[in-house]
């Protein structure tokens, strides 16, 4: 089954399965996917989800949809285009292929070696060269040839292998590396040609929000923290960097951590500890709730949940 | 002399929400003012093997050395800094030592790691690295990266292939295009800095900065630098809650106070019995 995940600025806020045939997506409540945001309109797009297909139509939307950075009208979604309405994004996944390639296959660390000394090491120790491309085989370089060439691989790395056994007597500036023939395709043009752009710019979604991570309440909500006491009574300050730190440099600091499961305050300098709700906080963090009283370098704030934008 | 006093150190290492092993290895010895880094890669567990015997050595070596042989003096002949042979040698040996170990057991065929390497020394840095392992520094609220990654994508940015947002989003981000171990030898990029006080280092694997923006970086080492070990667990909690997709090490380095080395013979006595 497909889904759709709804991030903005890198963030993921929700996962949204795509279980009906037609799924609304728009700022009005009576959508399936509602963004209330003034850039998105009320009635925005429309999913129309056909056995293991998904056709996105825009609805004659004010400020339109784009589609991995193109304007549509309609569009047939591949699995990891991005969606933009407005500032949010709609990366579209597919479940075959979060199958077929877990992240974990192709982001180990991998070198890439200059096709004269790979030569001139497996001339040196032709033995050596064997291992080290099955070594290379068995770690996938890249997801364009892991979805392209899926099973090939193995066999292009025991093809390379073979080419890196015959090859040892020829010349040096002819020995083709065992290992060039596996690692080198990556390095080939695709990642430049425009056109493949949209696939860059898609997948790179994932990597910077990790798409993975479970939604979870804590992130639609905006945590701010207001001033109770003091000078500065009735101020209000937003929670809406990743960090935010709180007292006075040299006496007390506290610092509060915005996460995707919520906010959580933690001890940073000073000889005393923040208080929560009258008990005194040790070194470890501390998960806020709404409405929890924190005192801190003799100043009493609170902090609360409000509806994010 | 002991730096413990002018320098502050904390790190952090951790498997990240994906992988089943950490192949990263730290080293940290604040007294000679050395932070070590490697991120290993290898099939099975030979990726913690390379990473962990590059830092075992190159800790170990450094030591035995700057003990010997004061990294602030400059050779006469060459006019290179001590602190600079110095770690091209312990390199250099490091490199052998993974690479005999590729070539002469099955298991560990092909493994290597990338390094970064930090040693502090009369109010200078010197910085080696191979790899994208990077350095960054923090410095009157401004962060900057003093390495250059050696990778498939840095050499694209690099010719103007690609722009640095791209880069970000790029797909090759894991092809290193030098590495410890791989090779009969190896050149390390080695550069000397100038330190000045409340200067904050950062040594990380990319398993930090791939996940993390430099932007949020910066943050965390802007409002946590009074609590170092702090800051430095939550660059792996950042890491870790925007997918941990890598292995995540970091090491931070905070120069509290000038640590000018005691040249003359007077100053070596003066410290010596104080």
């Amino acid at each position: 089954m497909a889904k759709l995940i709804l991030s903005l600025d890198g963030m993921v806020i929700r996962e949204y399965p795509l279980t009906k045939e037609r799924t609304t997506l728009g700022r009005k409540p009576h959508n399936d996917i509602v963004i209330d945001n003034l850039a998105i309109s009320g009635e925005h797009a429309m999913i129309m989800t056909i056995l293991n297909d998904s056709f996105l139509e825009d609805l004659g939307s004010t400020n339109g949809t784009l589609v991995n950075g193109q304007p549509i009208k309609k569009h047939f979604l591949q699995n990891n285009d991005v969606v933009e309405l407005g500032k949010y994004k709609l990366k579209y996944v597919t479940e075959a292929a979060v199958a077929q390639t877990s992240p974990a296959d192709f982001e180990k660390t991998m070198v890439l070696r200059g096709p004269a000394g790979g030569s001139k090491a497996e001339q040196a120790k032709p033995e050596a060269a064997t291992p080290a491309a099955k070594s290379f085989g068995d770690t996938v370089v890249n997801p364009e040839m892991m979805q392209t060439q899926g099973p090939g691989l193995r066999e292009a790395a025991r093809q390379a292998v073979a080419v890196g056994e015959t090859a040892v007597p020829t010349p040096v500036g002819a020995a083709p590396s065992a290992a060039a023939p596996v690692v080198a395709p990556p390095a080939a043009p695709p990642i430049v040609q425009p056109l493949a752009a949209a696939a860059i710019v898609s997948t790179g979604t994932t990597t910077t929000s990790g798409a993975t991570t479970t939604p979870s309440a804590g992130v639609h909500m905006q945590g701010t923290i207001q001033i109770l006491s003091g000078p500065s009574a009735g101020k209000e300050l937003p929670l809406s960097k990743p960090l935010t730190t709180l007292g006075k440099p040299g006496v007390q600091v506290a610092v509060i951590a915005k996460r995707p499961q919520g906010y959580f305050i933690t001890h940073v300098e000073g000889a005393s500890f923040p208080v929560v709700n009258g008990k005194q906080l040790d070194a470890q963090a501390h998960g806020l709730n709404d409405h929890d009283v924190i005192e801190l370098a003799g100043v009493k704030m609170e902090f609360y949940l409000r509806p994010g934008s | 002399m002991d730096l413990s006093k002018s320098i502050e150190m904390a790190s952090a290492t951790h498997t990240g929400m994906v992988r089943a092993h950490n192949e990263d290895s730290i080293g940290t010895e604040a007294a000679i003012g050395l932070a070590v880094l490697a991120d290993g890669m290898g099939g099975y567990n030979a990726g913690e093997v390379a990473s962990g015997i590059a830092v075992a050595l190159i800790t170990k070596e450094t030591r035995d050395t700057v003990l010997r042989i004061p990294p602030y003096e400059v050779d006469a002949e060459t006019g290179e800094l001590t602190a600079t042979k110095i770690l091209r040698n312990v390199i250099a040996k490091a490199n052998a030592s993974i690479y005999q170990a590729a070539n002469s057991q099955p298991q560990y065929a092909g493994m290597g790691t990338t390094l970064v390497v930090a040693l502090l020394c009369d109010n200078h840095v010197t910085v080696a690295h191979i790899g994208d392992s990077r350095l960054y520094r923090m410095r009157d609220g401004k962060l900057q990266q003093l390495t250059r990654d050696h990778s498939l994508l840095q050499e694209q940015i690099d010719s103007g292939m690609i722009s640095k947002e791209m880069a970000r989003r790029s797909q090759n981000k894991n092809l290193v295009t030098r590495a410890v171990g791989i090779e009969p030898e190896v050149e390390a990029d080695i550069n000397t800095f100038e330190v000045t006080q409340g200067d904050t280092f950062l040594l990380c694997s990319d398993g930090l900065n791939d996940m993390v923006e430099d932007e949020d970086i910066h943050l965390t080492l802007g409002s946590l630098s009074a609590n170092l070990p702090l800051a430095a667990n939550q660059l792996v909690q950042m890491a870790n809650d925007n997918g941990g997709r890598d292995n995540i090490s970091v090491i931070l380095i905070r120069v509290k106070r000038s640590f000018a080395a005691e040249r003359g013979l007077l100053s070596r006595l003066k410290a010596w019995l104080r």
